[in-house]
């Protein structure tokens, strides 16, 4: 029951890390997706040198933002992932295994992301 | 010595459940449904995107020669095709989303709520311009 109470309080801020997520995979993720997936190695346009990349980088606000556009989305992906797990493929069963596996990924991916970002030259 | 055929225990009633099967391919049978399954699907290639901006990120810190290598990985057909997918598949997410939002949140102004369209027209709007603005930032040279 203890276990039931405490995921009734979290699934609000989980919700909230869900939809902010969502906001950020529409605004920022295409452009980016756009320009590092297709447009630069199919030479559609000029890259950013490397030097010119880390120079950009090299700002603790552009850090900042990295961080956001690395970790929020993956909250989002933890939670359509879960659901789309429950309902799609009905194992709800599995519930405390899936959860693991996504909201732990998404930890993960934020830790991640905050080393290397810490870490940049 | 009882048996239980001749005297069978007590039991409280309990009514057989009507629960029809589902199929686990349900998702397939409408193409709303399928609809909506794609477009949880999308969250996956997003999640793919970030996988491959830390990779970049490491590439990063590794130093010049490690960039060289990253982007010639990028360059690679198949990595190109899997970011095509994963390129309709995030357009997928931001035109269900923007459309979504009037629903999720309903916005009024002087008492009346504001038309469902202009709210999704000025979601656009503001991608637009947040794209070209990214798009100055990681101009070439």
């Amino acid at each position: 029951m203890a276990g039931k109470e405490s995921q009734v309080r979290i699934e609000p801020f989980l919700w909230t890390l869900f939809s902010a997520g969502g906001v950020v995979a529409a605004f920022l993720v295409p452009v980016h997706l756009f320009l590092w997936g297709l447009a630069f190695p199919l030479g559609w346009i000029q890259p950013p040198a490397y030097e010119r990349i880390v120079a950009l980088v090299a700002h603790p606000a552009a850090r900042v933002y990295l961080f956001v556009l690395c970790s929020l989305p993956l909250f989002h992906w933890a939670h359509r992932f879960r659901y789309t797990l429950y309902d799609g493929l009905q194992i709800k069963h599995l519930n405390e295994v899936i959860n693991f596996c996504c909201y732990g990924g998404a930890l993960l991916g934020t830790a991640l992301a905050g080393y290397l970002l810490w870490n940049l030259p | 010595m009882k048996s239980n055929n001749a005297a069978p225990g007590y039991s409280l009633f309990h009514p057989r459940w009507y629960r029809p099967r589902v199929s686990t391919y349900w998702w397939l049978h409408q193409w709303s449904y399928l609809k909506f399954v794609l477009r949880e699907l999308s969250s996956i290639f997003v999640a793919l995107f970030v996988v491959i901006t830390l990779l970049q990120l490491r590439a990063l810190s590794h130093g010049p020669q490690a960039y060289a290598d990253f982007q010639k990985w990028m360059k690679s057909p198949a990595v190109i095709a899997l970011n095509a997918v994963s390129f309709v598949f995030v357009l997928f997410h931001v035109v269900t989303w923007f459309h979504l939002a009037p629903r999720a949140m309903a916005v009024r102004f002087a008492g009346k709520r504001v038309p469902e369209l202009l709210i999704v027209g000025a979601n656009y709007a503001a991608w637009v311009a947040i794209s070209v603005v990214v798009a100055w930032f990681l101009r070439g040279g």
